[in-house]
């Protein structure tokens, strides 16, 4: 009795508080989000269908069958019913299943990597729209933004065009986080050596708070950045601003200037990106002289580096972006030479594997 | 604002930096934290009452007592308290944690004080994780297993005594290993799963990982030797005529649970062992270079941690089965499909680990895999709460606490589960992952299943194992405590979670939070009432324990094997060997008209008792601290001692004897020496 | 004799077991045994267990040389055949043992103890010339995620060999100083389940790592 007035007071507690707040999750700006916070409150109905009856179930069993109400039946060796056992069963099933099915349609439709299906429910997509490339960075403690397109970048402040698809790439520059605009879009773990992406589209002007959501360190919870939505006219007056504004250049020592840890980084502006630096960070190879990830992984491919590229692994530098791959099948491994073209057709490369000239190197 | 230099300097671990001296390892003067006043309270208060222990127990002369009846007892009975014992204090700790990261964050959140900095902060919401799981839940329920287990089953013991022993102190060697961090040094401040690169070298450079992986692994030893324990236990000790489908449930979730426990703790056991290479040897397990790969680690561990969490139901589920069918004075409802849920579940919960990282970027065809398998296990746990609901229809329910337990279980965890389920459609866990929606959720789970069914199985074998009540008065002072202050404490974080606000924050940027995180500290508060009304109904219970005190052995009308013993059982448990017929074993009896046999005694088969665990485990702990501070020698030392001693232990042939017929005459008689003293 | 049911109306049922002491005697200590040794099962299971995540990690990071050394530029195939050979007839050897034991024939057993202790530290030997050599070449465990994997594997089941000799030899004193008593016997088979068990490991590192990583 007690408990389900406390129940109620929390509830009523609960409401008052709600509505005075801004649930971002299930209210966003954007349509991922948006599309996001309606399956939550889909999914809550559908397994309230079964949960409410069993609440009441159970309160009412407790009250019924109390010790001292002696009118109720008292059966102490009922404890089989095939009927009841067919319901017990099948109930949550049933739920279950109308559930999977949402489920298994709406992961392939919300699939972070996939290309949007739509702008939000009225408007549908403009398929000659390209969706703007957003290079994303996480850093001890702050995110780094890189506009492909616009050759400018950002630290702890990110802008998009209102109802233009934008498509994140993230990667980590330190350990693991979770690149996350709540109004915008669902969260994506970013990961040093990896790329991940994101597709979403912002419908609202406006500044939205972004995060990371992963622990990553003493500087975590200062890891915040603004995300602006901005009609096209301003947010190209945004990335002039940026230009004009620009500290330096985010070139190789830039960037790693800005590798030092740093806690509640303030927003700054890049006016120049260096080529190809993106492709170094994701290979994990922007600050010193390391091999990088991907020409690493094309020498394991060929069957390693010998027990001379223990000691000078620098060596295979460029070999992802170098014109004749082959070359390297004769270092790596004499004997095989004349098998190159079997090796290569073997190794299935995918064609951007073998791009001349992603990587812009010093002198080596 | 800060910089790198000052604020992170200490995040990145002072105690790195510091050379490795020959004999002092890493230790020196500087690595005892007490600048901050905050530990140094802490010390004090713990010396001081460490202190006062110690005096009491000398002043009494306990301490021969201690050693011979408790801390060598081989007696399953006497390990299963000893493990609520330590449970029990680990939970003080761990809820000190909890309450502190509650003030901070209510605090912090009003932009009145940030008082712990980050790096401190980091490592209590760490060791919080840390010790509630591993600490706390596991020896709780292992302490549950142990002792009411082999009396379900009528046998006299587990299969391996000594290695019950050394599997109990391997664990507390563990504890000890995690409170001595609080003082000497620091703990880890990477979460509760340490996921790494962070938790590798480069990013952790300090002991407090190690102070991690050395206890874990120590106690990760123990819980799998007592699995073993448990499963030979109840494959080979089960009283005749005990046939799998006449076993009660509770023991069934137990032989689940430490089938899950052997199936995957060697999993944890690896994955922590290669982290720990990669932090002592410098391999590239899970390193950013070289080749390593972190997500693998991420994978392993849940390949863990998920089946964990069902290590930690199953049990409770099994408590609330017994519980449900006493107090409704009425056989369990289904009984068999409640063994096949249990046993579907634990199948399970092997092929649902991957709802942990959705948002790790893979594909929508393995997400939404294994978010339907995730939602899959929801169907078995539904019908065992359907099954629950129908012990009780047409029952007699009398409401004692364990029953006022069950209740507010069935109300909360349902809450729980509903929330689970929605984290398991992949697109909804991309809003709602890392966010305070999924603390509540595992807190609603945990704190509304297994904590409240600890609480229920506490109150409901308590009069078993001591022979009176608990007291009802601050039981159910307890219970509001806990029942009211959950709801506070979690609904909140709830709508935090749909606010957008991740876990694990120490500092905000606005205000708008202040609200629900006070609700919140409210709710902590009046779970720490709960907590210490608990802690008040065990010394009320034990200073009017004549007024409570149960003659029968039998207070609540029980309807399994342990009801049918005095209270406490005999050091062995029973004097006959049973013969079953019932799922219901001593209901049966009883409506049979059983009457105690008076003749027929014959000699009872038991170990002896043998200080063997306890010394292994106590230089393990000191190997442990030795790893942990770089001291090579000690901990070379100290591995080949507990080597030597375990070899010289298996020159021990004589580790049987038989209770001669007049004793276990003398004491069925009541004329004997009362076994088992109180303790507590 | 252990009727105790007095209600007239219900069927009579017997609630305990009564056992002559003797049959006791003999009944207990079988009944231990066969716990012994399922209990023992069960760890080897989990033993396995954890040998399937080494090569679960192995598979996965396995061929990760880090742009430095394959299977193929440092293993020296020959000489783990030869290992492999040591181990594999120490199995059959101790299988002898485990014959002459059912026998009783305490002495012959105790030979092929010690044939089985020597081909067990044989393959240890040559396992530690193996180590040296990657280390003197620079293949440490340190250098790639390969050789991470490649040196925690073989060295843990090395590790596990060890342990096996070391069990052997404080076995043998035991049987010196007890004689083959039941206890010794079960021990005996015990181990004998861990040294078959360590066999058929080494032929999963065997194949899945010496033998693939050399071939492909």
């Amino acid at each position: 009795m007690i408990r389900s007035i406390f129940k109620i007071l929390s509830l009523t507690a609960v409401v008052a508080l709600l509505s005075g707040c801004n649930l971002v999750v299930l209210d966003p700006s954007g349509d991922i989000a948006a599309q996001q916070g309606d399956l939550i409150v889909y999914a809550t109905i559908l397994m309230l269908i079964v949960i409410l009856p069993v609440m009441a179930l159970t309160v009412f069993f407790a009250m019924k069958y109390r010790e001292s109400n002696k009118q109720a039946t008292y059966s102490p060796d009922w404890d089989h019913s095939i009927s009841l056992e067919i319901v017990v069963w099948a109930v949550p099933l049933a739920i279950i299943i109308c559930l999977a099915g949402l489920t298994w349609v709406a992961t392939h439709r919300l699939d972070p990597y996939q290309d949007l299906s739509r702008i939000s429910e009225e408007k549908p997509i403009d398929p000659e729209v390209e969706p703007m490339e957003v290079y994303v960075v996480s850093m001890d403690w702050k995110w780094l933004f890189i506009y492909p397109e616009q050759n400018i970048a950002t630290v702890n402040e990110v802008a998009a065009i209102v109802d233009h698809p934008i498509e994140f790439k993230l990667t980590s520059d330190t350990v693991m986080n979770a690149f996350y605009i709540p109004a915008l879009a669902g969260m994506i773990y970013s990961m040093a050596g990896m790329e991940t992406e994101l597709n979403a589209v912002i419908n609202e002007e406006g500044t939205f708070k972004g995060i990371s959501a992963n622990y990553s360190g003493s500087g975590f919870s200062q890891m915040n950045f603004d995300f602006h939505g901005k009609s096209k006219e301003d947010f190209n007056a945004w990335v002039e601003k940026v230009r004009d504004q620009g500290v330096a250049t985010l070139d190789v020592a830039a960037y790693n200037q800005l590798q030092q840890p740093s806690i509640d980084h303030k927003v700054t502006y890049y006016g120049e990106v260096d080529d190809g630096l993106w492709t170094r960070i994701v290979n994990l190879c922007a600050g010193d002289q390391d091999l990088c990830l991907n020409d690493m992984m094309m020498v394991d491919a060929l069957g390693g580096g010998g027990i001379e590229g223990l000691f000078n692994r620098e060596m295979y530098r460029g070999i992802c972006s170098a014109e004749d791959p082959g070359a390297f099948i004769a270092i790596l491994r004499p004997n095989l030479k004349e098998r190159e073209d079997e090796i290569f057709a073997a190794m299935d490369l995918p064609p951007q594997m073998s791009l001349v000239d992603q990587l812009p190197r010093g002198a080596n | 604002m800060a910089t790198a230099a000052t604020s992170s300097g200490a995040s990145e671990g002072h105690y790195a930096v510091t050379d490795v001296h020959w004999f002092w390892g890493k230790l020196n003067w500087d690595i005892f934290p007490f600048y901050d006043p905050l530990i140094l309270g802490t010390f004090i208060a713990t010396m001081a009452l460490g202190l006062g222990v110690v005096g009491a127990i000398t002043y009494y002369r306990l301490w021969g007592y201690l050693w011979r009846e408790w801390i060598t007892s081989v007696d399953h009975k006497k390990i299963g308290i000893m493990y609520m014992i330590l449970a029990t204090i680990m939970l003080v700790r761990g809820f000190s944690d909890a309450l502190l990261m509650r003030i901070h964050q209510s605090l912090a959140s009003a932009g009145i004080l940030e008082f712990l900095p980050a790096y401190h902060y980091d490592q209590i919401f760490t060791v919080h994780g840390v010790i509630m799981i591993f600490f706390v839940a596991m020896p709780f329920i292992t302490g549950f297993m142990n002792y009411v287990m082999p009396l379900q089953i009528g046998a006299r013991d587990v299969a391996f005594p000594f290695l019950n022993n050394l599997s109990f102190w391997l664990t507390v060697s563990g504890a000890v290993l995690i409170m001595i961090s609080l003082f000497v040094g620091e703990f880890a401040a990477t979460g509760w799963l340490a996921y790494p690169p962070l938790s590798g070298l480069t990013f952790s450079p300090g002991v407090g990982m190690d102070y991690y992986l050395w206890s874990l692994n120590i106690a990760g030893i123990g819980t799998t030797l007592s699995g073993i324990n448990m499963i030979v236990t109840l494959v080979k000790m089960r009283a005749p005529g005990m046939t799998w489908m006449k076993m009660p449930i509770f023991c069934w979730t137990t032989l689940c649970t430490n089938i899950l426990i052997v199936a995957t703790f060697p999993v944890l056991t690896a994955t922590l062992a290669l982290l720990t290479a990669d932090r002592y040897i410098g391999t590239n397990f899970f390193t950013n270079e070289l080749g390593g790969n972190p997500m693998m680690y991420v994978n392993l561990i849940w390949i863990w941690g998920h089946p964990e969490v069902y290590i930690l139901t199953l049990p409770v589920f099994g408590i609330f089965s017994e519980v449900v069918s006493t107090f409704s004075r009425k056989r369990l409802f289904g009984y068999t499909s409640m063994v096949y849920a249990t046993c579907v579940i634990m199948i399970l919960s092997y092929i649902v680990w991957l709802h942990h990282f959705f948002t790790m970027g893979a594909g929508a065809d393995v997400n939404s895999f294994f978010g339907i398998t995730t939602m899959i296990i929801s169907i078995p746990t539904g019908a065992k709460l359907f099954n629950w609901l129908f012990t009780m229809y047409k029952g007699r329910i009398r409401y004692e606490l364990p029953m006022m337990w069950v209740i507010a279980f069935m109300l909360t965890f349902v809450i729980g589960g509903m929330t689970g389920v929605l984290l398991a459609v992949p697109p909804a866990d991309y809003v709602l992952h890392n966010s305070l929606f999924l603390v509540a959720h595992f807190h609603n789970v945990i704190i509304g299943a297994v904590v409240f069914g600890i609480f229920a199985g506490i109150t409901f074998w308590w009069p078993k194992a001591f022979g009176f009540k608990l007291d009802p008065f601050w039981g159910k002072v307890s219970f509001w405590g806990w029942v009211v202050g959950f709801y506070f404490a979690f609904m909140p974080l709830y709508v935090l979670g749909l606010m957008g606000v991740t876990r694990r924050l120490s500092a905000f940027e606005d205000t708008i939070y202040a609200a629900y995180f006070f609700t919140a500290l409210i709710g902590a508060l009046l779970i720490a009432v709960g907590l210490v009304a608990f802690l008040i109904q065990i010394y009320v219970s034990i200073r009017k324990r004549e007024e409570l005190r149960d003659e029968t052995g039998d207070p609540w009308g029980g309807r399994t094997l342990e009801w049918s013993t005095t209270s406490p059982p005999p050091y062995y448990n029973f004097a006959f060997n049973f013969r079953v017929h019932d799922i219901d074993a001593w209901d049966h009896m009883k409506r049979n008209g059983y009457k105690k046999p008076t003749e027929g005694y014959t000699p009872i088969h038991m170990p002896h008792y043998t200080s063997s665990g306890v010394i292994i485990s106590a230089i393990a702990t000191i190997m442990g601290f030795a790893l942990i501070w770089h001291v090579w020698w000690l901990a070379l030392l100290s591995f080949l001692v507990t080597l030597a001693w375990s070899i010289g232990h298996t020159f021990n042939y004589n580790r049987d004897y038989y209770v001669p017929v007049d004793e276990v005459r003398a004491i069925e008689e009541g004329r004997g020496r009362m076994p088992a003293a109180p303790a507590e | 004799m252990s009727v105790q049911t007095h209600a007239e109306t219900a069927e009579e049922f017997e609630f305990h077991v009564f056992e002559d002491a003797h049959a006791h005697d003999d009944g207990e200590e079988h009944h231990h045994e066969t716990g012994t040794m399922l209990g023992f099962w069960l760890y080897l299971m989990s033993d396995c267990l954890l040998f399937g995540i080494l090569f679960a990690v192995h598979a996965v990071i396995g061929q990760n040389y880090a742009a430095g050394p394959s299977p193929s530029d440092l293993f020296e195939i020959d000489k783990i055949l030869l290992a492999t050979a040591f181990l594999l007839l120490s199995s059959i050897t101790f299988g002898f043992a485990v014959i002459n034991m059912h026998q009783n024939k305490a002495g012959a057993m105790i030979t092929w103890l010690l044939v089985t202790l020597a081909f067990g530290l044989g393959f240890l030997f040559l396992e530690y010339l193996e180590f040296a050599h990657l280390w003197h070449l620079g293949a440490t465990p340190m250098a790639s995620a390969f050789l991470s994997s490649f040196w925690i594997l073989v060295g843990t089941h090395g590790l596990h060999v060890t342990a096996g000799s070391i069990w052997l030899i404080v076995l043998l004193i035991q049987i010196q100083t007890h004689g083959l008593t039941h206890e010794n016997k079960r021990r005996i088979l015990c181990l004998s389940l861990f040294w078959h068990f360590l066999d058929l490991i080494w032929i999963g590192v065997f194949s899945f790592v010496y033998l693939t990583g050399v071939l492909l």
